[in-house]
């Protein structure tokens, strides 16, 4: 009913047809984007590090969280402390630590685009208090226009840009870190 | 060239020396310039205030009053955007049009149209420019400081030549003064606090003098001025500009 | 009609507050121009952004057909509410089928412009709002007062003294780290408990059928992920053709509500979770109307990043419930007087038509011209005050006649250099509240010229 009486209505009401424009590339030259990737991060409160650096996942998590915590990891080089196919959503409150791997990282924000099967649960990066993301260095892209040129949103139900930790200023305009989701990012370039 | 001189109604009544400033900084440029008789106003107070077609009269008399002119010059942005901008409610006639092309801002018409690139002016005082908006936003004087644009402003370039002045660093560079016409009727309290907010920040770093393309912000900050008994001065631009080294 | 005057002029009376309240929100304009500035298409961006909602806005009920069979494809049902009402009693239905009655909500200024927590509150449904600024002002029972910030007027000592009695937080708490984890805590138990999660949308992609959520807290996830029902409530305006055309409107949104890079999280939803169910409600209430209306229709480009707040400089020194509408500052100044013209007759003279608004929308609405020509509207239809619309006429008699306009300026010029002060500078004299009268000169340029340029 009331969708007829809608469409009817911006039939009636809409003007003209008007062109959908190209969007252009907007390619700076001269941008180290790995590197812009790393400053937009930080910026973001997120603390990015290389894989290089550690003997393997297992030791960049021991080295960069000391009090480790309980693990959920989806992927399959780390083991995962909790069994993420046999939990409920809501059994994941106790997580410390997800870590999940990353598709496309974006140099000019320092988002990563994380979907659905990435997670095994949708809520996992939110819920965990804190989230560590797998990212190929050769997966960052320039700005959010190459971005979405490689990726399909609904390849999955869910994906989700995920461009630092959970952050607020509601209270007088003050940063604070870890408002409802994740109290930290770190991104683990491989 | 046939120019005409439009000195806006309240420039006329309150500020004549505005007027008479230029006039002979247009002479000394040597244009000759003709003040067509029985000018009054743009028509800007009633159309702001939602009554346009009141206005309507008054814009027929200003095109009757100037049309036969390759240019009209004003020391008022506001009211040369009032004409450009507004003058859309009557008919498209010629002189219309061509007055909606061809009233031009005071400092426009000495950039634009006399390429003016120097001036034998001295004003030695540390100077407060303030932006009008109907001037930076409205004729786009300058890049205004919301857009991601990289020039100078119009009135920047004429102060810059003029020898002695010291353009002082504002920490809002183009916040509006709280005039808005009938605004500072009809919103007493936050025009006045805009002001006094523009009046501080240009106190802050130490200006002597606020200058303006618009008188009608300059009369409303110089309202509050005088009321707070402050030492410092508003000059209109072309007062500036006008004086002699 | 000066109901925005009288609210204005009673929060500025706390003039240290006022000076606090223009600061926040003069800070995050600051913090908005130097992300703009960054990008150097900017300029270009707002144009893009500007030309896609021309285009969606001309091809609207194309889009919204391809986009509500597309959700349908992947599962979702797609709802139509025509008003507030409508919409509300949908919610409902849905929330009834599914046996929810706790619920939690992300923000949505489209269920607050309905009146959906009311509403649900009367059907005995709890609604917990979980963004952190729509929490404390719903534990207020305030509106928000600004679209982004809703608890932007609220001093930390407040929200301190109002989570001591609503969270039980430690009497005179005021740090603002304290403050968020305690509600934190309190929070991930209505997510935990939730039966259904209600999110407002950013932005919704037909070409696949699916919404965006944009969040710096991540408080949407945590209700839509955690809560065995989504419900998405959208104005038909908020369609964009293709998923390509995020990568312009992501780049502009946070960069001018905040001054971030990016929100936080950027959530597409196409499908619900296994075992979920994701419903998508499609609003209208008086949006059709305004699409008709030629000079005002690209009010719908909005897409609510409150930048227009953020510069507005009476905005800034009145507060967002200064102006008593669910989208306050100059956006709202344009939105409102299509719904109810008389209520909001007002807000368009709240502005001083300084053009800054639009200047800073990221999708190029010409703001301050819209206010300019419902001026001319609530004029036209008698909605301003009679002595205002009289001084006009007579100002509009004055002006077109020479003669006349010589003998009121010569009269004007008399009262202020003649008259006794206490004449002048009296109650009816607003301008003389605070500022002096221009010093009337003895001659008038007119005056001058004659004697001395006429005879040469």
């Amino acid at each position: 009913m009331s969708k007829a009486h809608i469409l009817k209505a911006i039939q009636h009401n809409k003007p003209e047809p008007r062109p959908l424009p190209d969007i252009p590339g907007f390619e700076s030259s001269s941008m180290d984007i790995v590197q812009a990737f790393g400053s937009t991060s930080a910026q973001n409160g997120t603390r990015v590090v290389n894989a290089a650096d550690f003997a393997d996942l297992e030791s960049a998590l021991r080295t960069l969280f000391p009090d480790k915590g309980k693990i959920a990891s989806t992927l399959p080089d780390l083991t995962s402390e909790v069994n993420l196919q046999n939990s409920a959503p809501d059994a994941l409150v106790d997580v410390d630590i997800a870590v999940i791997g990353g598709q496309v990282g974006v140099a000019e924000n320092g988002a990563v685009w994380v979907t659905e099967a990435d997670c095994v649960h949708r809520v996992l990066p939110f819920i965990a208090q804190h989230l560590v993301l797998v990212l190929p260095e050769d997966r960052i892209v320039r700005n959010m226009h190459e971005a979405y040129a490689q990726i399909k949103i609904d390849d999955t139900g869910f994906g989700v840009f995920i461009a630092g930790p959970s952050k607020t200023a509601d209270i007088e305009q003050s940063l604070v870190i870890g408002a409802q989701g994740a109290r930290s990012l770190t991104i683990i370039l491989t | 060239m046939k120019i005409a001189l439009f000195i806006p109604c309240y420039i006329d009544q309150f500020y004549p020396q505005v007027g008479i400033a230029t006039l002979e900084l247009l002479e000394s440029l040597g244009c000759t310039v003709h003040f067509p008789e029985g000018q009054t106003c743009c028509g800007q107070p009633m159309a702001n205030t939602g009554c346009e077609q009141d206005a309507i009269p008054t814009y027929e008399h200003y095109v009757e009053t100037f049309s036969g002119y390759d240019y009209v010059v004003t020391p008022s942005g506001s009211c040369a955007y009032h004409v450009r901008k507004h003058y859309d409610i009557i008919e498209q006639t010629d002189a219309v049009q061509h007055l909606r092309k061809r009233t031009l801002d005071l400092s426009e018409f000495l950039l634009d149209v006399l390429k003016v690139e120097q001036l034998n002016a001295r004003f030695p005082a540390k100077v407060g420019l303030h932006q009008s908006c109907h001037g930076l936003r409205g004729l786009r004087l300058g890049p205004g400081s919301e857009r991601n644009l990289n020039a100078p402003s119009a009135l920047h370039t004429l102060l810059s030549m003029v020898e002695g002045v010291e353009i002082a660093e504002l920490e809002r560079a183009d916040e509006c003064c709280g005039f808005g016409g009938t605004f500072a009727i009809n919103e007493p309290d936050i025009s006045a606090k805009m002001g006094k907010d523009r009046i501080a920040d240009h106190a802050r770093a130490g200006v002597e003098v606020i200058t303006a393309g618009d008188m009608s912000c300059l009369m409303h900050l110089e309202g509050i001025l005088r009321r707070q008994g402050s030492p410092i001065q508003v000059k209109h631009i072309a007062e500036i500009l006008n004086t002699k080294a | 009609m000066k109901e925005h005057a009288t609210k204005a002029a009673a929060f500025i009376k706390d003039e240290a507050r006022t000076d606090w309240h223009d600061e926040s929100l003069w800070f995050v304009r600051s913090k908005r121009d130097k992300a703009a500035h960054d990008i150097p298409e900017w300029e270009q961006l707002r144009e893009l952004a500007s030309q896609i909602k021309d285009h969606t806005l001309s091809h609207l009920d194309e889009y919204l057909e391809a986009f509500e069979a597309k959700a349908k494809e992947n599962g979702v049902t797609v709802h139509w509410a025509a008003d507030a009402a409508e919409h509300n009693r949908i919610v409902h239905s849905i929330l009834q089928e599914h046996n929810a009655r706790r619920i939690v909500k992300s923000k949505s200024m489209l269920t607050e412009e309905c009146g959906l927590n009311e509403y649900l509150e009367e059907q005995d449904i709890e609604v917990i709002d979980t963004d952190l600024g729509e929490r404390i002002i719903q534990l207020k029972e305030e509106p928000p007062s600004h679209i982004v910030m809703p608890a932007i007027h609220l001093k930390k000592e407040e929200v301190g003294e109002l989570f001591h009695q609503k969270l039980q937080t430690k009497k005179g708490a005021t740090d603002p780290q304290y403050l968020t984890e305690a509600a934190r805590q309190h929070l991930r138990q209505s997510f935990l408990q939730a039966d259904a999660a209600i999110t407002g949308v950013n932005f919704a992609i037909a070409e696949t059928g699916g919404v965006v959520v944009c969040t710096n807290e991540g408080n949407a996830d945590m209700g839509t992920h955690l809560a065995p029902l989504q419900i998405h409530c959208m104005g038909i305006e908020k369609i964009l053709p293709k998923a390509e055309h995020l990568g312009v409107f992501t780049r502009l949104l946070a960069r001018s509500a905040t001054g971030q890079p990016s929100t936080i999280f950027t959530s597409h939803h196409h499908k619900a979770k296994e075992g979920g169910a994701m419903h998508i409600v499609i609003v209208d209430n008086g949006r059709t109307t305004q699409l008709g209306r030629p000079d005002f229709r690209n009010s719908l480009k909005c897409i609510r990043c409150g930048a227009c707040m953020n510069t507005c400089p009476i905005y800034r020194r009145s507060g967002g419930h200064s102006y008593d509408s669910t989208v306050p500052g100059p956006i709202g100044s344009i939105l409102t007087p299509g719904i109810d013209l008389k209520k909001y007759s007002g807000l368009p003279f709240a502005s001083t038509l300084c053009g800054s608004c639009s200047d800073v929308c990221p999708v190029k609405i010409d703001i301050h011209e819209q206010l300019y020509k419902w001026r001319q509207i609530i004029a036209e239809e008698g909605h301003l005050p009679a002595a205002k619309k009289q001084s006009m006429i007579m100002a509009g008699k004055v002006l077109s006649r020479p003669g006349w306009y010589k003998a009121a300026g010569k009269s004007a010029r008399w009262v202020t250099r003649w008259l006794p002060r206490p004449l002048i500078y009296n109650s009816l004299n607003t301008w003389g509240k605070a500022r002096e009268l221009p010093k009337a000169p003895k001659e008038s340029f007119q005056e001058w010229y004659r004697k001395n340029r006429s005879a040469s």
